[in-house]
């Protein structure tokens, strides 16, 4: 008696890309890079087909797409940030100095900004780089939370009112394709970046730190490094926002911008910031998707990532990757 | 390979202008309750073995640790070629030329063996010896783990460390060690945990270190495997030294015969500092 099976095989090109091989044909070849084209592709010629309405969704997607992204990055080297909020205050505040008082175009200010905010942010959480595990997190919770205070108190960088009358960006197209050019890059860039011997330190140092500091390696010193990255890679999405809203203020520092790429990385697949994109891309849409339930709209949203993270806990990424590298046929078993 | 040549010329240059190459004097170690180390104090030569017996818990790993720098002494001090290294973060001893290994083994689980060497290929004691580009140091890896016994080409070195037996583990902990091309090299424990068989296999490639001439502190268990091999075996009991000497005058005395019968029979105190051997 036979009886008829799914059997599912791993292409074996996969194993092949795993190390440096010939490509045989033209197939093979879009094969590997299918993944890393389409991406590129939808950046490119997606948002021209877009409603204005939806291009807006799209900065979004760019500007989470940044931050789950340098949240994954720390991940990689065991530091939890639940304040990605500091690091997009920090660039977008340094955005607003920048154009306010000095008044610096915002192609100067953006990069600038990045770079400053990456460094107040570092330098803020240096005394507690030491903590590990949920102490590292909760104080990068507070403070976000903290700074606000601050400056609704001492009402310094216009205190509760904020500056507004920034510079904007030059057309909306400027604008679409510098932050998903820049999430792009930084993808592309920090991929690279965790496949090498580098990378291999951070993640050495997630897993197991004293056998990083038994090779002679300051742990420290690349836990701030990755820490500055990871602060200057959110500082620009928030130096970029600066320039969209033409106005910085206390609410660059919300828990929006600490909470959504935390979910982004999650339902995506933490791990190769791949998943942290894709995530961002799938959940920024939703979001707004669901406007339309009104009060409930978190709530659906809630379900949409409890389902998920339950159906997928692997992350979206890893499986659609898993699925991609295989081909499945019917096979007769006896 | 040349790769021990390339070593810090500066270091190797300068001698160790009439310092013992290391010296631990009067070193203690309190844990809340606990004396895990009390007041010891010996001098290792250039080139020499020093086996280091206890029953457990009498402080071996502690005393390692005080060494490496893992852990801050509540007394006392280590010198290494005449600078103290008693204050220093674990990462600089390891940079002046003190490398170890843990009795815990814990590799990346994940990664294959010959990637768990990258980290110590990345050291910035060996760093500029290896070649900066991506991909150089997987070959110096591969030649360090054929060297502790990876058979080139029974691919065990591609595996992940985390489908590897017991003895191919320790001898990663071994190969890690050695890439870091340090003077002083720490054993803890690397022979528990394996057969005879193994044992045996793993002596040669300490044997072959000690020819280069490295120096040696190995804790061990297994007796017989290390009084084979030490030039001088030193006894801590209840974190104390009770013996130092060749290993075959060491075992005659009855301090350190009683500690380890005290220890087998769960007898109670047997460290009296009256029958403390010189
Ligand atoms: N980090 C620590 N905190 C508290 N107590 C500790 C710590 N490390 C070691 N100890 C205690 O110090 C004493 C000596 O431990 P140590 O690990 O140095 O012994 P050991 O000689 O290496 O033993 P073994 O042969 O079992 O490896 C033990 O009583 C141990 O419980
Ligand atoms: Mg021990």
């Amino acid at each position: 008696m036979t009886e008829r099976r799914r059997e599912r095989i791993d292409r074996g090109i996969k194993k092949r890309s795993e190390d440096v091989f010939a490509l045989a044909s033209w197939r093979e070849m879009l094969y590997l890079a299918g993944p890393r084209l389409l991406p590129v592709a939808l950046v490119l010629f997606l948002p021209p087909l877009l409603s204005p309405y939806w291009q807006k969704v799209m900065l979004s997607v760019g500007v989470f797409g940044l931050l789950a992204v340098s949240w994954d990055l720390l991940a990689q080297a065991g530091m939890i940030s639940l304040g990605q909020a500091l690091f997009f205050g920090m660039g977008a505040y340094g955005a607003g100095l920048l154009d306010r008082y000095l008044g610096m175009p915002p192609f100067l200010s953006l990069p600038i900004a990045a770079v400053l905010g990456g460094l107040v942010s570092t330098l803020l959480l240096l005394p507690v780089l030491r903590l590990r595990g949920i102490y590292f997190s909760m104080v990068t919770l507070i403070l976000p939370l903290m700074l606000v205070r601050v400056i609704e108190a001492t009402k310094i960088f216009g205190g509760t009112e904020g500056l507004s009358g920034l510079t904007p960006w030059p057309s909306v197209w400027v604008e679409m394709y510098l932050i998903l050019g820049a999430l792009l890059a930084a993808l592309f860039g920090f991929r690279r970046m965790l496949a090498a011997d580098y990378g291999l330190v951070l993640k050495g140092i997630r897993d197991n730190d004293r056998s990083v500091t038994s090779a002679g390696i300051n742990i420290y010193v690349y836990k701030a490094q990755a820490l500055f990255i990871a602060a200057a890679v959110g500082g620009f999405a928030g130096a970029f926002m600066t320039h969209v809203y033409l106005f910085v203020g206390m609410p660059v520092f919300a828990l929006d911008y600490s909470i959504l790429p935390i979910a982004a990385a999650v339902v995506g697949g933490p791990g190769g910031l791949a998943g942290a994109t894709l995530g961002a891309a799938i959940l920024v849409p939703l979001s707004e998707a669901l406007r339309g339930f009104g009060g409930l709209r978190i709530v659906f949203y809630g379900v949409f990532l409890v389902v998920f993270i339950v159906a997928v806990p692997e992350g979206i990424f890893s499986f659609v990757r898993r699925k991609y590298h295989q081909f499945e046929r019917w096979v007769e078993v006896d | 390979m040349d790769r021990v040549d390339g070593v810090d010329p500066v270091d190797q240059r300068r001698d160790d202008d009439g310092h013992p190459f290391l010296r631990v004097e009067g070193l203690g170690k309190r844990f809340g309750g606990i004396q895990a180390v009390a007041d010891v104090s010996l001098d290792l030569a250039r080139g020499e073995l020093l086996g280091i017996i206890g029953p457990n818990g009498s402080g071996k790993t502690t005393l390692v640790n005080l060494i490496s720098g893992f852990v801050r002494p509540s007394a006392g001090e280590v010198r290494f070629r005449g600078r103290r290294i008693d204050r220093m973060p674990p990462h600089r001893i390891v940079r002046l030329g003190i490398a170890r290994t843990f009795q815990m083994v814990r590799p990346f689980y994940e990664l294959p063996a010959y990637k768990n060497m990258i980290i110590p290929l990345f050291s910035p004691r060996v760093r500029g010896l290896v070649g900066g580009k991506y991909g150089d140091r997987d070959a110096v890896a591969l030649d360090l783990l054929e060297e502790v016994g990876f058979e080139r080409d029974a691919f065990v070195a591609y595996k992940p460390a985390g489908a590897l037996p017991q003895g191919y583990l320790k001898r990663l902990e071994l190969a890690k060690a050695m890439a870091l091309e340090p003077e002083l090299l720490i054993l803890d424990e690397l022979f528990s945990g394996l057969s005879l068989a193994e044992v045996a296999s793993i002596v040669p490639i300490i044997e072959k270190l000690r020819q280069g001439g490295m120096t040696l502190i190995m804790i061990e268990h297994r007796l017989r495997e290390l009084f084979r091999i030490a030039d001088r075996v030193v006894v801590l009991n209840h974190g104390r030294k009770i013996a130092d000497g060749p290993p075959a005058a060491v075992m005659e005395m009855d301090a350190v015969k009683s500690a380890y019968l005290g220890a087998a029979a769960e007898t109670a105190e047997t460290s009296d500092p009256e029958t403390e051997a010189p």
